[in-house]
């Protein structure tokens, strides 16, 4: 078993707030992938077990988020989101995820060797107003150079 | 314009203005407690009085929404709140969320009292984790006062108010995208009808509505129909289509200003006034090309068209595709059409759902043109090709189910019908902008 009783504790947490434990798949997605920094194929099938459902359609569902990590591509300890849309494209978004790209030695989608940050491109975040921002994990940081950022996540 | 005291945004900033207790000192939950004692149809008369148009984008009137649901349904209704906010430029119900929950969380008590309804989810989007955690502490403290539970305020209404995270996916803001994917599904769009008032979420009757839009019946309740409709703009009597535009309206301003941010202003203030009076002028001494009125979506506005006012029927007699969120984006005249378009176009790209194919492929076709212009390699025909294709998807031509593909299609029509010859220009002098962070991205798909 891979995922810990723990984790499972949590996803039947969620059953009672739905009609249908379907409804659970993204709850409890987010719950495995937090903990695990991926879904892998086991704990999909795990989490079919407890939702009742074919692990086909928890996958059919995961993948098309393209947020979940599958095995073989596990997040870093962090996860750094640059956001590219307009209003941050305006004002020299792109410019700041090359730096953090260079900086990090890592490409868009990649994660460090030491596993300390996965960075990753993002549309909108909703931050405009502080544009460039970035979201580190779900925190967002607004008007930020490459230099703040690995503040940030060196913190 | 006479100054205009904020309503929706009157307790930002306020020290502890997230708290209970802060809110109840400000008179909050009395709006609450007025609805109990009103029979829901008389609250859903009220807010159908107001003609509250939903501040989501598509401007559809909330009251009336309220009454396409069932009479005598023996239940359960559901009410989704869209917090699903994702429009580019757009970050008003963030701030909502974020700087004044209670005022949310009072306005999902009295729709939900309205449309007969015991169950609220809030959709919301994954990236919006301080509106979280914000909004998981309010709900607590709602439980733990008696707003929220069994017998709300001794008045026999019970709720429960549950929240929903997303996974970065732009079409989860598209209603019946919302649905599916709080039912544990990929977010495609459902064919309407049946509407969600008929057959929504786990197939019962369902109302959808934005942050703002709820935010605005808690004041509606409070102050009454005629209050609300006594700001804004009355329908135009050129067009017999147009509800008029009414109540205040949170503007969002980015881009190229000196001041961005969220402003609240009685619908129908100008993209001009925005700028200039609230986004501090253009930055850098620079002058405007083109104004986004409402999110990428709805196209642009050209510096001559920037006295449009922004309601709910101006941008549609500028060309745009509408209101939208009233999200602005200023774009200054040092920066080149192209490379912005190019940035729309890859946005829609990458959150079409793939569900329809002339969306799909017709996103995926616009970004690659709009590529080979931007590598130099564009020919003149490119333009008109890009034209053929966004004239070809949306629910407007009839070939997709939602209206993502039209919010794709938009831009590129405004974009080379409105300056075209700067797209010329572009082609026939073999500019070149590909910048090294597009070439990462592009390798990184």
């Amino acid at each position: 078993m891979i995922l810990t009783e723990q984790i499972r504790e949590r996803i039947r947490a969620e059953f009672p707030k739905y009609p249908d434990k379907r409804a659970v798949v993204l709850p409890a997605l987010h719950i495995v992938h937090d903990e695990l920094r991926s879904v892998p194929h086991a704990a999909i099938e795990e989490i079919a077990g407890l939702l009742e459902i074919h692990p086909a359609e928890i996958h059919d569902t995961m993948s098309f988020y393209q947020f979940f990590r599958e095995e073989d591509r596990p997040l870093g300890k962090r996860r750094v989101w640059v956001c590219r849309s307009l209003s941050c494209a305006l004002r020299g978004g792109e410019e700041l995820l090359e730096s953090l790209s260079h900086k990090w030695r890592v490409a868009p989608g990649g994660t460090t060797d030491d596993g300390r940050v996965s960075l990753e491109y993002a549309e909108c975040l909703g931050a405009c107003e502080g544009a460039p921002c970035v979201l580190v994990n779900d925190e967002c940081h607004m008007n930020v150079s490459a230099e703040d950022v690995e503040q940030i996540v060196g913190e | 314009m006479p100054d205009f005291e904020p309503v929706l945004l009157a307790r930002v900033n306020k020290p502890d203005s997230t708290s209970l207790e802060s809110y109840r000192a400000d008179g909050g939950y009395a709006a609450l407690k007025k609805a109990l004692g009103m029979a829901p149809a008389d609250v859903v008369a009220a807010v159908k009085d107001s003609v509250l148009r939903g501040r989501g984008g598509a401007g559809f009137p909330a009251g009336l929404k309220w009454t396409f649901l069932p009479k005598d349904h023996s239940g359960p209704i559901y009410l989704c709140v869209n917090a699903d906010e994702s429009e580019p430029g757009t970050f008003n119900n963030r701030i909502l969320m974020e700087e004044d929950p209670h005022q949310l969380i009072e306005g999902i008590a009295i729709a939900c009292h309205a449309i007969r309804s015991n169950t609220a989810y809030i959709y919301l989007r994954y990236e919006y984790g301080r509106s979280y955690r914000v909004l998981e502490a309010a709900i607590k403290e709602c439980y733990a006062a008696g707003l929220l539970g069994k017998n709300i305020l001794g008045a026999g209404f019970n709720l429960d108010v549950y929240l929903h995270r997303g996974a970065a996916a732009y079409i989860c803001g598209e209603e019946t995208g919302l649905i599916e994917s709080l039912e544990g599904k990929r977010a495609w769009p459902r064919i309407k009808p049946p509407f969600p008032a008929i057959e929504g979420l786990f197939r019962k009757p369902t109302i959808v509505n934005n942050v703002e839009t709820l935010c605005c019946v808690t004041h509606i309740i409070n102050r009454g129909a005629a209050w609300f409709k006594s700001i804004g703009v009355p329908p135009d009597p050129a067009n017999p289509r147009d509800l008029g535009s009414f109540g205040p309206k949170l503007y969002c301003i980015s881009g190229h200003v000196n001041k961005p941010g969220c402003v609240e202003l009685p619908l129908g203030v100008t993209a001009r006034q925005l700028i200039e009076e609230h986004g501090g002028g253009v930055w850098k001494g620079r002058r405007a090309k083109a104004v986004v009125p409402g999110g990428i979506s709805m196209g642009f506005l050209t510096a001559d068209e920037l006295d449009t006012p922004l309601d709910f029927n101006g941008p549609l007699k500028a060309g745009c595709l509408g209101l939208g969120t009233a999200a602005v984006v200023v774009v200054d005249d040092q920066t080149s059409m192209v490379d912005v378009l190019y940035n729309c176009c890859r946005f829609m790209s990458h959150e079409s759902c793939g569900q329809c194919t002339p969306c799909r492929e017709g996103t995926k076709w616009m970004t690659r043109i709009l590529e080979r212009i931007r590598a130099g390699h564009g020919k003149l025909e490119d333009l008109d090709t890009l034209l053929e294709v966004a004239g070809s998807m949306g629910i407007i031509p009839g070939t997709t189910i939602c209206g993502l593909s039209d919010g794709a299609a938009w831009p590129v029509k405004n974009a080379i019908n409105k300056f075209r010859a700067e797209f010329e220009d572009y082609i026939t002098t073999g500019r070149r902008a590909v910048t090294p962070a597009q070439e990462l991205m592009a390798a990184a798909h």
